[in-house]
């Protein structure tokens, strides 16, 4: 007990223990344990052949963090930032590092930002975004979405019928104080 | 080629992509047989990482055959099967150098507190992932493994995350004979970390989580008592008095940043975005574990920061040991659990979804429908 020295008795021991369940102490040596001690030099480098990699070519100007001395030798190259949201990305890449709020912000901006941007793009094309089939939510007739439910507990249930009010909520106050904003200046502008 | 693709937050469709080219000498394609969708790609769906952009392929959990090599390739060839590990890196930079392959210093230009991860937002390196039929692999002489002919390959596809970080969490934990362990999350990494723990000597294991099927697979695949925290007023007072309020040696959190339980941190990450995760599970740990005890996290996190109970940590004398899996790192340990029959991941899937139906497979994983634990992704060209 917490209140004097000893810890409480074992409920099984080490023999029950190793009966019951298959395995039971195969790493019981902490040398046996992969990952201890933390820091182990790999005399190997593990296959590379290099001790400072070759340059991938930068075909297009990458952004990169301010923490960094430079471009690092290899890096992805899907979705370069693009449109308004891809401005706002490297904004937060040139300006702040990865310590400062700031850049993490205006990354979480630029997502929402990109998001309405695609999704307005989308109507140009011929296959416009489906909420129904992009969302998955079909599966709720495939999947058992009431039986996964009903007679259950679950943490999220008893507020998920509030989600769609604390989601659309900031959105919805959004729009109404920017109409009212504009009425306003347009009011004054008028006198 | 046919590809995950995501749309904004909540959304994501299949379409056509070019098919990736070598950009390294170092580099390969992989035709993907199959991948898995992982607890923490959620975050991304969710939009809860920051610089997840629109047109972006998901998918750090794969296994395929390669189809084509860069020219200072000397490991693999094409026409081998391989599995890849969900860490991006080099193998030479200083962290690399030390087994930390988890926080390469040179694959991710974006961020310089992350390691590389395929389909991981740009805050990841920016490269797209495995939920397609091809994926480039960066460092093949480093990071890939040929996949032994003796592993099945659901085995193999969760041997490339789920499998090692569960593993990883119970080794930070530094888990002692007769040591109660409690791990939050009863996911595949919460029951791999509870399984794991049983490998390293602990005498009692008990896993938390509100998801009753979660807690039955707890009990049958990871021998290990349950608690559902819906059922209890406050779950730090019961793990008090189920360990006769000494709290447990160790405790994992395997939840990571979308934990409910605990509404206002919930809205506050989940819905709001203004924290890099709901960190519930991580203060249930943080006060369910004795004074002097060690805390392990392996549950994902973003960047920013998190209403972390750092006082109580920091009064109680813990020990907080936490990374992203290098997962190379436990292969050859795990190869042998596997071997043996200790460890059996397959069982832990509950859902294959073809690639088209990629959509359905995130709907029911989020939404935790259909007793679902892991879903597969089959590509049409597997």
């Amino acid at each position: 007990m917490a209140y004097t020295p000893h810890k409480p008795p074992a409920a099984e021991t080490a023999e029950q223990l190793r009966e019951r369940i298959p395995g039971w102490g195969a790493d019981l040596d902490p040398a046996d344990r992969p990952s201890v001690p933390k820091l182990q030099f790999q005399e190997d480098l593990s296959g590379a052949h290099w001790e400072f990699p070759e340059r991938q070519p930068e075909k297009v100007p990458r952004e990169r963090s301010i923490e960094h001395a430079f471009l690092t030798p290899v890096f992805g190259t899907s979705c370069p930032p693009r449109g308004l949201s891809g401005a706002i990305r490297r904004l937060s890449y040139r300006r702040y590092s990865e310590a400062r709020a700031a850049h993490w912000l205006l990354l979480v901006l630029a997502d929402r930002v990109d998001a309405w941007e695609s999704h307005l793009r989308s109507f140009a094309t011929l296959r416009p975004d489906n909420p129904i089939t992009e969302t998955g939510v079909r599966s709720e007739f495939s999947h058992h979405g009431l039986r996964s439910r009903l007679g259950v507990q679950r943490a999220d249930l008893p507020h998920q019928a509030l989600d769609p009010v604390i989601v659309a909520g900031p959105w919805v106050a959004a729009a109404w104080v920017t109409y009212a904003g504009s009425r306003r200046v347009a009011r004054a502008l008028r006198r | 080629m046919r590809a995950m693709v995501y749309r904004g937050p909540y959304k994501l469709r299949v379409e056509n992509k070019d098919v990736p080219a070598i950009e390294h000498p170092n580099d390969a394609i992989v035709r993907v047989t199959l991948a898995a969708i992982c607890g923490s790609d959620l975050h991304l769906y969710h939009g809860l990482m920051p610089d997840t952009r629109v047109g972006s392929t998901f998918g750090h959990e794969f296994i395929g055959v390669v189809e084509q090599v860069g020219s200072s390739v000397r490991n693999l060839a094409p026409g081998d099967r391989v599995m890849v590990p969900f860490n991006i890196f080099c193998g030479s930079c200083w962290f690399c150098a030390r087994g930390l392959y988890s926080n390469c210093h040179n694959v991710n230009p974006n961020a310089t507190a992350v390691g590389g991860i395929y389909g991981y937002s740009h805050t990841c390196g920016g490269y797209d992932g495995g939920q397609a039929e091809y994926v480039r692999v960066p460092f093949a002489d480093v990071g890939p493994s040929r996949i032994p002919d003796w592993m099945d390959d659901e085995d193999a596809v969760l041997l490339t995350d789920a499998v090692p970080t569960g593993y990883f969490g119970a080794q930070l934990g530094a888990i002692a004979e007769g040591d109660t362990v409690v791990v939050f999350g009863a996911g595949p990494v919460g029951l791999v970390a509870a399984k794991s723990s049983w490998l390293m000597g602990a005498g009692r294991v008990i896993v938390i989580d509100h998801l009753e099927y979660r807690l039955a697979k707890a009990r049958t695949f990871a021998h290990a008592e349950t608690r559902n925290f819906t059922e209890y007023d406050d779950i730090v007072v019961e793990m008090k008095r189920t360990t006769d309020h000494l709290g447990a040696d160790v405790a994992i959190d395997a939840v990571g940043a979308e934990a409910d339980g605990n509404f206002l941190q919930h809205v506050a990450a989940a819905h709001y975005k203004m924290q890099g995760g709901s960190p519930v599970a991580l203060n249930w740990a943080i006060d369910s574990v004795r004074k002097g005890g060690t805390v392990a996290v392996v549950g994902a996190y973003g960047p920013i920061f998190s209403a972390v109970k750092f006082g109580d940590a920091l009064n109680k004398g813990l020990t907080l040991r936490m990374n992203q899996c290098p997962v190379k790192r436990q292969w050859p340990r795990l190869f042998e659990h596997l071997r043996m029959g200790y460890l059996k991941p397959s069982e832990l899937v509950t859902h294959r979804f073809p690639l088209e139906h990629i959509a359905e497979g995130y709907h029911v994983f989020s939404a935790k429908l259909d007793g679902c634990i892991k879903p597969l992704v089959v590509p049409s060209a597997a």
